[in-house]
């Protein structure tokens, strides 16, 4: 793995470019991590991800997943997880960090390892189970494991994090036969700045190739969040990736990059279409906001953000999940059918709205990566956040005229 | 004619004919091996190729597969239930946005049932008069009423390329004179079905008869096969197969002959032995979220614990994406605890059925039926262990499969 900054820099927002590996096209950052269980993304079977989205080939393998299975023996017999996981050609990245089904509530991390809740209930993983797992899978880049917590544990808990964190970086690097250049640093230190920084200097003093800044989405306000990490990046080199997990909204995505990260694992994809909504926000400047009708009470839980496709103000709609999205479920489906897909409980539905989804939220960092090269991503960041409020007050109207006429008159 | 009447009570299976004197369907046989045909069936949307296999879409999509990939794994003709659709999305709106090819983006085949065994066989309260079939609604408790015009106003608002005639469905463990009662009921409501069509160009309408000669002197007969009858053997396999041979022999040749709710692959190659074209089963599908897939030697039940280390892919002989890439042992983790692992076996067993219509075809076209079915059934059968029905259907067929089977 290798990394080098192309735009930017300094202490704010930067672009540039991993290469992974000699047999992968580089990634242009900042960059998004596709979520996955087990190693493969919840609902987009790997055949369909070159049609998602160019850039849909990094994801987020967490080692901890394969604790149940299949056995590291297998895994090594199989030839790593690339191949175990038909992802050749993908970027594999491991956090032992998983905000879908388990986030870290610091609860059970002992001595030995850091507590994870399991289908088989929680295990505690300590380094060397987890290295054991890390290097069977070989991922492009790895980050140790460590006691993240959140914001309100108390002082003398969250230093202890961030001492007990550092040994298993320790070990974990002693124990780690992936490879050159693949280890990341993970760092903790909860609400306070000075342990932050503590653990940001501790951990670049080590041997590794980048950063993962643990702990946050994990309680802290937005605005702590922005002095927490820039206190935290401040104490990193400049020429090493930053890897953050946990935050999920744009605007939070917008503030780290801001601070200097990198790449992000965020499961806000996953979460829109596990709840039947399909992101909607505009990419660009230039493009005009859009509005939509709440005169039938028919815009449960949508906002300018997003619609909820299980609203029965779809059910005739023939237009796409938004109008000139170049996705393959925008190119090839109608919000009608996705809604009649969610209805009737069909698990294609959430194939097609991720498919949608991700695409949507690989777009919003091109436009992010866009901004910084193009020296106005102030203004993209400040832009962005000021037209999602907004819509709060107004009034939307439906554009009955992309229905066809009988749809229209059912509607 | 006793003996004709206790076999329909127990299976039926649907025929297909011609509404009126037109012919939209086209059929061309191109290669026979005795009763077994290798035929081209013309559709609106679609040029099928028989033997075939149609994948169930119940509502409206096949469980976790995109459209995409259906095409890839080379779907020619998909199911839908009209009972479901006529509830959900409605036939208005189906009407109203062009058709159910339209609606799920499917450009290939759609063939849709008439909606009557759902109602039988889901709902309770279901009442059969001549007039059609009075039922509760499930979505209201409205009392309502499903008559023939009304089965084919339906389809005809759907827009399949195949529409079924709405039948009166018997249970298979009535006996007696309903069965007969059923019988000419059904042939009343043909008629009915064909007045009631409104649009014999675009979409065609397949029947079902009986087991009897009618007035114009074709036979016909209705045999259904129930999912719950494939796993005892013995004396329904029995009947099942001597039925279908009848009927095969009964039927014009020019005419494809559909075999409803038949998915076992051992069934199929059976039935196309004996000279039927097209089938249809939720099993491919639904054993495939069980973790159970489908593989020459008969199942593979990916759940099972000695998989959890096996490196090999499902099937060697596939070459569909998921055998081609993925491990028995990875595939072990994700099956009832991931969706995508429901997802890939559904794959791997939709691919399974095409190739084995594939096959069927063309080792008839190719002048090696036998060989073929032999080869199928030693794999199924290593052991020799034919079991007796699917010999004496194979006799009947006319197959020599002496060498498969070791007494």
């Amino acid at each position: 793995m290798r990394f080098a900054l192309k735009a930017g820099g300094g202490d704010g927002a930067r672009c540039g470019v991993m290469n992974f590996g000699a047999a992968l096209a580089p990634v242009d950052t900042p960059c998004l991590l596709l979520s996955t269980r087990r190693g493969l993304p919840s609902f987009v079977s790997t055949d369909l991800l070159p049609e998602l989205h160019p850039d849909a080939r990094v994801l987020h393998v967490n080692p901890v997943h394969f604790l149940e299975g299949p056995p590291v023996s297998t895994i090594h017999e199989i030839g790593g997880g690339h191949k175990l996981l038909n992802l050749q050609g993908n970027a594999l990245v491991s956090l032992a960090r998983d905000s879908i089904v388990s986030e870290p509530d610091g609860e059970g991390n002992t001595k030995l390892g850091a507590a994870f809740n399991t289908s088989s209930g929680r295990r505690v993983i300590g380094p060397a189970k987890y290295m054991e797992l890390v290097n069977a899978l070989k991922p492009n880049v790895w980050a140790s494991i460590a006691d993240e917590l959140p914001t309100w544990v108390s002082q003398r808990r969250n230093k202890l994090s961030v001492d007990r964190t550092l040994q298993w970086l320790d070990k974990c690097l002693g124990l780690q036969s992936v490879g050159e250049n693949t280890s990341f640093g993970t760092i903790v230190g909860g609400a306070s700045i000075e342990e932050r920084k503590r653990s940001a200097s501790e951990t670049a003093k080590r041997n590794v190739s980048g950063f993962f800044i643990g702990g946050f989405g994990l309680g802290e306000s937005p605005e702590d969040r922005l002095t927490l990490l820039q206190s935290v990046t401040d104490c990193l080199p400049k020429d090493l990736p930053r890897i953050i997990s946990g935050l999920g909204m744009p605007e939070e995505i917008l503030q780290a990059v801001s601070t200097g990260v990198d790449i992000f694992d965020s499961t806000y994809p996953h979460t829109l279409t596990k709840g039947g909504y399909a992101m909607t926000f505009p990419l660009s400047m230039d493009e005009k906001p859009w509005k939509f009708s709440l005169e039938d009470g028919a815009e449960l839980g949508a906002d300018f953000t997003k619609i909820n496709l299980r609203s029965i103000a779809y059910r005739c709609d023939v237009t796409p999940l938004k109008p000139g999205c170049t996705c393959y479920t925008c190119q090839k489906h109608t919000r009608a059918y996705i809604n009649h897909l969610l209805n009737t409980h069909e698990m294609v539905a959430q194939t097609l709205l991720d498919m949608h989804n991700i695409h949507h939220y690989l777009s919003f960092f091109q436009a992010i990566r866009d901004a910084i090269c193009g020296s106005y991503f102030e203004e993209f960041q400040h832009w962005f956040i000021g037209q999602r409020r907004y819509c709060e007050s107004e009034c939307f109207d439906v554009n009955v005229s992309l229905l066809t006429p009988e749809a229209a008159n059912i509607l | 004619m006793v003996q004709e009447c206790k076999l329909l009570t127990r299976f039926f299976f649907f025929f297909c004919f011609f509404a009126g004197r037109k012919k939209f369907v086209f059929v061309q046989v191109l290669a026979r091996y005795k009763r077994a045909r290798a035929a081209k069936l013309t559709l609106p949307h679609y040029e099928c190729l028989t033997p075939m296999f149609m994948p169930v879409g119940t509502q409206g999509s096949i469980k976790g597969l995109t459209s995409g990939q259906l095409e890839e794994l080379g779907c020619q003709i998909v199911l839908g239930n009209t009972y479901h659709l006529a509830l959900r999305p409605g036939a208005e709106l189906l009407d109203a946005v062009g058709g159910l090819h339209e609606f799920m983006n499917w450009q290939r085949g759609l063939l849709t049932d008439s909606g009557g065994f759902q109602m039988v066989s889901l709902l309770h309260l279901a009442d059969i008069t001549e007039e059609g079939v009075t039922f509760q609604s499930p979505v209201d408790g409205k009392q309502m009423l499903l008559t023939p015009e009304e089965s084919i106003r339906i389809q005809n608002k759907i827009g399949a390329d195949v529409i079924m005639a709405l039948d009166d469905v018997v249970k298979t463990t009535i006996t007696g004179p309903r069965v007969e009662e059923a019988m000419y009921r059904t042939l009343r409501w043909i008629d009915r079905c064909i007045s009631a069509h409104s649009r014999p160009r675009d979409q065609n309408l397949f029947g079902i008869g009986y087991m009897r000669k009618r007035h114009g002197g074709a036979k016909f007969a209705r045999v259904q096969s129930l999912n719950s009858i494939k796993n005892s053997g013995g004396e329904e396999k029995d009947s099942f197969w001597r039925v279908v041979a009848q009927c095969t022999a009964g039927l014009p040749d020019d005419k494809p002959r559909y075999v409803m709710g038949v998915g076992f692959p051992l069934d199929i190659v059976v039935c196309s032995a004996l000279g039927a074209d097209m089938y249809d089963c939720v099993y491919p599908t639904r054993t495939a979220r069980f973790g159970t897939a489908l593989v020459p030697e008969g199942v593979l039940k990916l759940k099972h614990a000695s998989m959890a280390t096996d490196t090999r892919p499902i099937d060697a002989s596939c070459s569909c994406m998921v055998c081609k890439n993925y491990t028995r042992a990875y595939i072990h983790t994700l099956v009832t605890k991931e969706a995508m692992g429901s997802q890939l076996v559904s794959y791997h067993n939709v691919f399974y059925m095409m190739r084995l219509s594939n096959d069927l075809h063309t080792s008839i076209l190719e002048g090696r039926f036998p060989e073929f079915v032999q080869d199928f059934l030693q794999k199924q059968y290593p052991k020799g262990d034919v079991p007796e029905w699917v010999c004496n259907a194979m006799d009947v067929a006319g197959v020599d499969i002496s060498m498969c089977v070791k007494s």
